[in-house]
């Protein structure tokens, strides 16, 4: 069997793309499978504080390129779930460090030990984006119920469909269902209406995500959190599994959009 | 000893072809106000593409960190030959922005990859030509969703059956005319034409445009039905519901 590698993106900066690779990543641990999670933000790197493994890093994936290390070496093995590892970007150096051909072939050496691989995309569409996207067989666009960060994402999109990566799914983070109620805040139905891709999870606003980044252990390990809830739900669907959407009950609407564009391609 | 050879490969001649500067290989790379610009001839694209990056490879550091332009010329490129060009180029620390061509094909897959279709260069005049005398009754259809940062541009009418969503802009010298919502920039009438109109199932654009009049944004709809806009009487763009018969 071989890996299924996924990128997660999202055009705007600070949506929570690097939050959903360490959550989705956990929880796919969790559910015991092998997951190789790979930071793209070369020179801005964060995925490992919000994993918690900072300090652990000797070699990153510039290394490994550039032949300084094995890949082995370059792997991190996670605190708690010994199947999921990370490999760190470099803080040193730039973009322009990597090739999307490096990536296909960190990719391609990773496939056959693993179940998923897992990279974080840097923000913006030039390099850093193109290196990620670079080996997908899936990509994950991330954005916020924000005017901005949809018109981003939907640039994205178009990017995807003009390269051919595939439908891209959905992920729709830190939705406040009390501010969509008082028409404050996009709903989810106008998002998907606009970037008319498959949903793949809905994240709700949970104060839980910021502390669980900032002590470097993901929310999904939070039973109680619905956030955490969430993510396990969306590493569920990523394992080929039916899981119903969480009833956000405030929301009149919302299941009728769902529904209706989940079963649209 | 040797004389100069100013253009072409000469076949069957390899003494000839080693002794060559590569500025006369297929592949023409000279400086422009935005950088490079490279032009192919009509050799098979495999063989230009190779030309231009052993060029490159020849001379890496007067081509490193360059900005390049192509003009393909007639050539129709799908977008998995663009895109290994560009990660090609990129490897090599060459960033492509602007592909320019003749084939309609071609610039619509360059303007799904955020490439630019033109460059400051103007085309030569018998070249506009050739376009203008299709111009007239020509439409490129669509079928997909315009998304933000996509351009599309046509000399002729455009037809889309799909969105247009905010941040994406379509160009027409002639009318404009959306099987879906339009919540992005439209352009009909883009040489002048104050006849071309623009329709569409639901038109809350963020800017209409006809010849060279602009209107201000559109109120989306909450009950969206076909409009049509065009230069009214007054000389004012104005959009109204359509009605049938």
């Amino acid at each position: 069997m071989t890996a299924q590698v996924i990128t997660v993106t999202s055009g705007k900066g600070g949506v929570g793309k690097t939050t959903a690779v360490a959550n989705l990543a956990t929880a796919l641990a969790m559910d015991g499978k092998r997951v190789v999670c790979i930071d793209g933000d070369i020179g801005l790197r964060n995925l490992d504080v919000v994993m918690g493994l900072e300090n652990r890093i000797v070699y990153d994936i510039v290394d490994v390129i550039e032949g300084r290390c094995k890949l082995k070496q370059a792997m991190i093995r996670d605190k708690h779930y010994p199947e999921m590892y990370l490999i760190p970007a470099a803080q040193t150096r730039d973009k322009n460090a990597v090739s999307p051909s490096d990536m296909v072939r960190i990719c391609k050496d990773l496939r056959p030990d693993s179940d998923f691989i897992i990279i974080d995309s840097p923000a913006g569409i030039e390099r850093g984006f193109r290196n990620a996207i670079a080996a997908a067989d899936r990509v994950l666009v991330v954005t916020n119920p924000e005017v901005s960060a949809v018109r981003d994402a939907d640039r994205v999109v178009g990017i995807l469909e003009a390269e051919e990566k595939g439908n891209p799914l959905l992920i729709l983070n830190r939705l406040n269902p009390a501010m969509v109620k008082n028409n404050e805040m996009l709903s989810a139905e106008d998002v998907l209406d606009l970037l008319g891709i498959q949903l793949v999870g809905i994240v709700p606003e949970d104060e839980n995500v910021i502390i669980g980044s900032n002590r470097g252990a993901p929310v999904v390990n939070d039973a109680k959190s619905r956030a955490g809830q969430a993510f396990r739900n969306i590493a569920k669907r990523l394992q080929g599994q039916e899981v119903p959407f969480m009833d956000f009950a405030q929301q009149g609407g919302l299941w009728g959009a769902i529904q209706r564009l989940t079963g649209r391609k | 000893m040797v004389g100069h050879i100013s253009s072409g490969i000469i076949p069957g001649n390899g003494v000839t072809d080693q002794l060559m500067e590569p500025t006369t290989s297929i592949v023409q790379i000279k400086g422009i106000r935005d950088g490079l610009l490279a032009t192919f001839s009509e050799a098979p694209w495999e063989d230009q593409q190779s030309a231009l990056l052993s060029q490159i490879d020849d001379r890496p550091t007067f081509f490193q960190g360059a900005r390049l332009a192509i003009d393909i010329g007639t050539q129709a490129l799908k977008v998995n030959d663009l895109v290994d060009l560009r990660d090609r180029l990129s490897e090599r620390n060459v960033s492509l922005w602007a592909v320019v061509s003749e084939s309609p094909l071609t610039e619509q897959t360059s303007q799904l990859l955020g490439l630019a279709t033109r460059i400051s260069k103007p085309r030569p005049e018998e070249q506009r030509h050739f376009i203008d005398t299709i111009s007239n009754d020509t439409a490129l259809f669509i079928a997909k969703t315009i998304r933000s940062g996509a351009r599309i541009e046509y000399p002729g009418h455009i037809l889309i059956v799909g969105d247009v969503n905010p941040g994406a802009e379509v160009v027409a010298e002639g009318n404009v005319i959306v099987w879906g919502r339009v919540r992005g920039m439209i352009h009909a009438g883009s040489k002048g034409d104050r006849s071309a109109f623009i329709c569409a199932l639901d038109l809350s654009a963020n800017q209409l445009r006809i010849a060279d009049e602009v209107s201000a944004a559109l109120k989306p709809h909450k009950d969206p039905r076909p409009e049509i806009a065009s230069i009214n009487s007054e000389g004012r763009l104005q959009a109204e519901v359509w009605h049938a018969g």
